[in-house]
């Protein structure tokens, strides 16, 4: 007779394991691998582990001038690359008190309202392909196919710029710069429609988004989410308004508040940014006045010994740029506050407790840039 | 509150804290010892409610390595810099303050792996960029990397 072997039992339910979600994961959008400790399908806790693609950029550009760490900042979020930009060029204009000209200003202001509008153009068609839309993604990058193609008709590049330099721009705008801006406005009005339609107002995203991945303002402040995320929890964060940089004071837009937290609201929250963004260019775009497109500067550029630190609203959050200045052309040490770093702080906080696969769908509301977490 | 009376506020927390002068922000050096204790009652007093802690670095100034903590509240909108020093290189150590504001969490590991300052009761004091085992931490000014930097 044969013998009967007797097999432990195993009880699934109560088992822990762990998955690696990434690095090669298309709802991580990069290289960043989360170690997700589950029960069943439920998110116990998980780990981020960065540094897969970290280029030590702040090491970098203690070898590097004012001018060259511009193109450097390009390649952390380089969603918003004018608005990384941006910062290093208001943080050195402050230093050296060089005050840039109106048109310049004006024309920061136009560039970097039309690089958030790419990039939650972006955002919104990578997240709705995170939830199993793909119309989304071809309609998405269809539009931002339009602002690229005016970034390159006057930078001359469609993603990584360097367009703005210390003091002021590094050419002139193209002659049809203002009629193809006001062009596109036109069609993405009435296109952001078609958006609402296939996606704000499908029963299956909402109810997967809804309740989900709820962040309190409490937490929102303490964990440092800003931008859309962080607005979603009411967290009041917008650089813009509260520490006004460009032409800002001068355009009228609203900081829109969200109560919930959750996945939806964040989802809102760049829906509502993109509409107030034309808002600000179509106000801006009639009255960019005439003038040179650059102050006059030195060759090299040394900031005063001190400590200087600049604050920006890029697309996914609040910028910071902190140089420690010994009065060298190049840095003595330099450290960038990028907002997806904090952001993705908060992950594991916010996921405890949801299903797997909601994980994707909260990763997407957070829209992390994986370059601009590791620099 | 405005900075002189922050100024005045703060010296009366913390007696032998360094005024520090900067243009830009209100700029005090605590010592090492006090930082969790100033760091509470800064985030629990109403009328200094610094709840945001929006950049937290790591600095070498060859002599001593230093923390910088960039704080704003979010209801009053002040701001305030603190730093603290320590000229251990090798086991220099400052208390976390990640219990107070959770982004210190990610962001004490970042300055551990780069700067090498450890952070004492930090839940998960591991490297954050670089992988466990690596030697030495780039930031440094003494840090000699014969494969990678390009010196120009």
């Amino acid at each position: 007779m044969k013998e009967v072997i007797n097999l432990p039992v195993r009880n699934v339910e109560e088992e822990e394991y762990h998955i690696n979600m990434g690095p090669q994961h298309p709802s991580t959008h990069g290289v960043l691998r989360l170690v997700v400790s589950l029960q069943g399908e439920i998110v116990k806790n998980l780990k981020p582990h960065c540094g897969y693609i970290h280029r030590g950029i702040e090491k970098m550009c203690e070898k590097d001038t004012y001018p060259q760490i511009i193109h450097l900042t390009d390649r952390m979020d380089y969603l918003s690359a004018h608005i990384n930009n941006h910062a290093v060029c208001l943080l050195v204009e402050n230093a050296l008190e060089i005050e840039v000209h109106e048109r310049v200003k004006y024309i920061r202001t136009i560039v970097d309202e039309l690089n958030r509008i790419a990039s939650h153009q972006l955002w919104w068609c990578s997240f709705g392909m995170d939830m199993g839309g793909l119309t989304c993604f071809f309609y998405g990058l269809r539009d931002r196919e339009k602002v690229l193609d005016i970034f390159e008709e006057s930078f001359g590049s469609r993603l990584l710029h360097s367009y703005y330099t210390p003091g002021g721009l590094m050419m002139d705008i193209h002659p049809d710069f203002q009629k193809n801006v006001k062009a596109f406005i036109k069609y993405f009005r009435r296109k952001i429609k078609d958006y609402d339609d296939i996606l704000t107002g499908n029963i299956i995203m909402q109810e997967r988004t809804k309740g989900i991945g709820i962040l309190t303002k409490e937490d929102a402040i303490s964990y440092g989410v800003t931008g859309p995320s962080g607005r979603a929890s009411g967290f009041a964060c917008d650089v813009r308004k509260h520490h006004p940089y460009g032409v800002y004071e001068k355009a009228d837009f609203k900081e829109i508040l969200g109560t919930e937290g959750d996945t939806f609201t964040r989802y809102m929250m760049r829906m509502h940014e993109m509409r107030e963004s034309m808002k600000i260019i179509e106000q801006l775009i009639d009255n960019i006045p005439a003038g040179d497109y650059s102050a006059k500067m030195k060759a090299v550029l040394r900031l005063p010994t001190g400590e200087y630190y600049q604050r920006v609203e890029a697309a996914r959050g609040e910028l910071g740029v902190y140089v420690i200045s010994d009065g060298n052309k190049t840095p003595y040490r330099m450290k960038f506050r990028s907002p997806n770093f904090s952001n993705l702080g908060a992950l594991d906080h916010m996921s405890r407790g949801v299903k797997i696969a909601d994980l994707v769908a909260i990763g997407g509301s957070l829209d992390y840039v994986i370059p601009d977490i590791d620099r | 509150m405005d900075k002189e009376a922050l100024k005045e506020r703060i010296l009366g927390l913390i007696p032998d804290a360094e005024f520090q002068e900067n243009k830009q922000f209100l700029t005090f050096i605590i010592p090492p010892a006090k930082i969790h204790d100033l760091a509470v009652t800064l985030k629990t007093e109403a009328d200094l409610a610094f709840d945001y802690l929006f950049c937290l670095s790591g600095v070498d100034m060859v002599k001593f390595l230093e923390v910088v903590y960039h704080l704003e509240s979010t209801t009053l909108r002040h701001q305030l810099v603190l730093k603290v020093r320590t000229a251990d290189r090798e086991n220099g150590t400052v208390d976390t303050v990640c219990d107070i504001w959770h982004t210190a969490e990610f962001h004490e590991r970042e300055v551990y792996d780069l700067m090498g300052i450890r952070f004492a009761n930090h839940p998960d004091l591991r490297r954050l960029f670089l992988e466990e085992g690596w030697i030495g931490h780039p930031l440094r000014k003494d840090y000699v990397d014969e494969v990678n930097i390009v010196e120009l």
